[in-house]
């Protein structure tokens, strides 16, 4: 198995699929020769060609429009918005069609579609290229949110988004791009889309995240095991939409306590609802309030500033300590 | 360095009219149309414009819901949209009632539609039209994405895509035509410039000369047609349609048109346009010129037509008929969970069976009331 980093484990699952299927179609801005901002479709334009990397015009909506034309037709388009913050010039061509043609058409025509976007802070980026907005489409009907939280998971799930029958948005965090490495299998593998998993087993309380936040979660769980010998359980979503309730409410039932945690903003954020789910299905196991340790409900600061507004593993052991309070 | 003038090469369009609104004819334009052609193409326009007023009616007794007339364009998409083999892909807004019919949808899928009923944008299997799009322009970036698909399997089909002239100034317009024209996709965009965008006129739409010449800036052919004149909407279309196959990518046709009656049933036209105007644009009827078109030409017999007139009359009634009977059959409200995933997700699921448990116990208490 080779040590990759998430970039690398992309560009593979990338490469299988379209090896194994010629109607994986990749477009985007910049995704052929040059591979990418991040360099996650590098070396394919020259391995496929133009008709199979298809480099568009700087047009976001044409981008998703057009994605959704050709998954009628029968294509699997892979599309890449070069940042999720300028994925709202598109956001009708989601919410209007990608998500309700298979609802319209009572199944007749479906969008097979995977549209892929690096998204959140913590990389010193510019304005506009740093926010988690996931919440948008983890509400919208007819999407399937998946957000990797490694180079492994990230090639699995990304294998399983392109074959799946339905439009996901595939969430890339930016500051796991290329922090990381970790052995990735050559041979074919491919994760559950709606399926989180237990990054650490415990059962003294239960911190969920996704995407960039499972690191710092499993740091925080390390801080309790250090200071308090306390057993934290985390768990990693891994999709956001549809959410894996059962794992969830298992862990907490287990648990009695739950921190949740995303650098979204808090206010009707992803934490939100999974914090309705838990009141509903572990409500009676629940020795104290849930917490949420998110980001502010204030737009990413510029990046001299982001580090205080990203949930680090201190401001989660410590939320993690107060579900003890009585 | 200095200032030079660059004149890019398709700097011109052209207008096309080919039999005006008084019969007058230029028959060094006038297309060769196969008789049996001409037939279809009357028999969609009658029978669009039949099922138009019926709607309209139906909508009037409270029978149908929300409904956006399309009297008068009808030469407009039936002129053009006669151009599609069955095998090509057809990509409405939502005023081309005519041309959907002649296409295959069928009567009932629109009053069902119209009804509030899922299963009136259910196109028929083995159909390459797309349902109805009401986000305006929005359909514009399909048609051009089943283009490239067409291009990159190399199968020859041709995409047509419908909109208004309200759509032209949408954003998804402008990068559907630019993204075409860098793809050189085999794509026909028909703008059917009925001159108003609900009270908007075309003059606050935009401040070109022409719709068409759009075109120019995307590096595409553009032709402006009296869209009234279904010959001249046919030769427009046969030559895009022509050169798209040919692969010598997409052309804007802006089809001149009106729209006779209000935007949708819920609209009223008086508020901000003149009679004499709608008035004006009566006298422009794209029916009643090709009628008497096909008369001169002994294409069709005064008695034919009222027996066209007739059994379209008796299609009609059936068609309403079946759709009111089939009402009665759908509605059940748990078809809203169905079909928005391959695979129902547990938390839909669970909306679902609560609705259930919900209409169950108020279908037991109605029968214990």
């Amino acid at each position: 198995m080779a040590k990759m980093t998430m970039v690398e484990a992309l560009n593979m699952a990338l490469r299988q699929e379209m090896k194994r299927d010629d109607s994986v179609i990749l477009l985007g801005q910049d995704i052929g020769p040059d591979g990418g901002v991040f360099r996650v479709t590098d070396r394919l334009f020259a391995e496929f060609g133009e008709n199979r990397v298809v480099d568009t015009p700087l047009a976001e909506a044409s981008i998703v429009g057009m994605s959704v034309g050709m998954a009628v037709y029968g294509l699997k388009p892979v599309c890449e918005i070069q940042f999720s913050g300028f994925i709202y010039q598109a956001f009708h061509q989601i919410e209007n069609h990608a998500a309700r043609m298979r609802w319209r058409t009572r199944g007749r025509l479906h969008v097979p579609m995977v549209m892929r976007a690096p998204y959140g802070a913590g990389v010193r980026a510019l304005e506009h290229h740093s926010e988690s907005r996931e919440a948008y489409w983890a509400h919208t009907p007819g999407l399937k949110v998946v957000i990797p939280s490694g180079p492994r998971n990230a090639r699995a799930l990304l294998v399983s988004a392109i074959r799946d029958p339905d439009p996901v948005i595939f969430y890339e965090a930016k500051a796991l791009y290329r922090s990381l490495r970790e052995d990735v299998p050559e041979e074919e593998e491919t994760l559950p889309i709606g399926r989180a998993n237990i990054a650490r087993a415990g059962d003294a309380v239960t911190i969920i995240a996704y995407g960039a936040m499972v690191r710092p979660a499993l740091e925080a769980a390390d801080l309790l095991a250090e200071k308090e010998k306390m057993a934290a359980e985390v768990i990693d979503l891994l999709t956001l939409s549809p959410l894996d309730e059962e794992l969830l409410v298992a862990s907490v039932k287990k648990t009695g306590r739950a921190v949740v945690v995303h650098e979204a903003p808090q206010s009707f954020g992803p934490g939100a609802e999974i914090v309705a789910r838990l009141m509903e299905g572990a409500f009676y196991y629940l020795e104290a309030p849930i917490e949420r340790v998110t980001g502010f409900d204030t737009i990413v600061p510029y990046f001299s500033r982001e580090k205080s507004y990203l949930p680090g593993a201190e401001r989660i052991a410590a939320a993690a300590r107060r579900t003890f309070i009585k | 360095m200095g200032r030079k003038r660059i004149e890019p090469s398709n700097c011109t369009i052209d207008y096309l009219s080919i039999l005006d609104e008084y019969g007058n004819l230029d028959t060094g334009l006038e297309p060769e149309i196969p008789p049996e052609m001409h037939l279809k193409m009357l028999r969609a326009m009658l029978l669009g414009r039949r099922f138009d007023e019926r709607l309209l009616d139906l909508q009037r007794q409270g029978r149908i819901g929300t409904y956006p007339p399309t009297k008068g364009q009808e030469a407009a998409h039936i002129g053009s949209a006669i151009l599609l083999k069955d095998s090509d892909w057809f990509v409405p807004s939502f005023r081309e009632m005519a041309a959907e019919i002649m296409r295959g949808r069928t009567m009932e899928s629109a009053l069902l539609y119209f009804n509030g009923y899922n299963e009136g944008t259910i196109v028929p299997e083995g159909s390459k039209d797309l349902p109805m799009a009401v986000p305006v322009a929005s359909q514009i970036l399909h048609a051009v994405g089943l283009a490239w698909a067409a291009k990159y399997r190399q199968t020859g089909e041709v995409v047509m895509a419908f909109f208004g002239d309200g759509a032209t100034s949408e954003g998804d317009f402008h990068e559907g035509l630019n993204c075409a024209a860098v793809y050189q996709a085999p794509v026909v965009f028909v703008c059917q410039n009925n001159q108003w965008a609900i009270s908007v006129p075309l003059a606050r739409q935009t401040h070109s000369e022409t719709l068409a010449q759009k075109a120019i800036a995307y590096g595409m052919p553009g032709i402006q047609v009296d869209g009234n004149d279904i010959l001249a909407v046919y030769a427009a279309a046969k030559e895009a349609v022509d050169r798209a196959r040919d692969g010598g990518g997409p052309t804007l046709i802006e089809c001149v048109t009106y729209r006779i009656m209000m935007h949708t049933t819920s609209d009223d036209p008086k508020k901000y346009r003149s009679e004499e105007e709608v008035e004006c644009w009566r006298q422009r009827d794209p029916l009643i010129r090709y009628r008497k078109y096909l008369l001169q030409k002994n294409l069709i017999t005064e008695q034919q037509l009222i027996a066209l007139e007739e059994e379209i009359k008796q299609d009609i009634q059936a068609a309403v008929e079946r759709a009111e009977k089939r009402m009665q059959e759908l509605g059940n409200p748990l078809d809203q969970f169905d079909h928005l995933f391959a695979e129902m997700p547990p938390r839909l699921r669970k909306h679902k069976e609560a609705l259930a448990k919900e209409l169950a116990e108020a279908g037991r208490e109605a029968h214990h009331g």
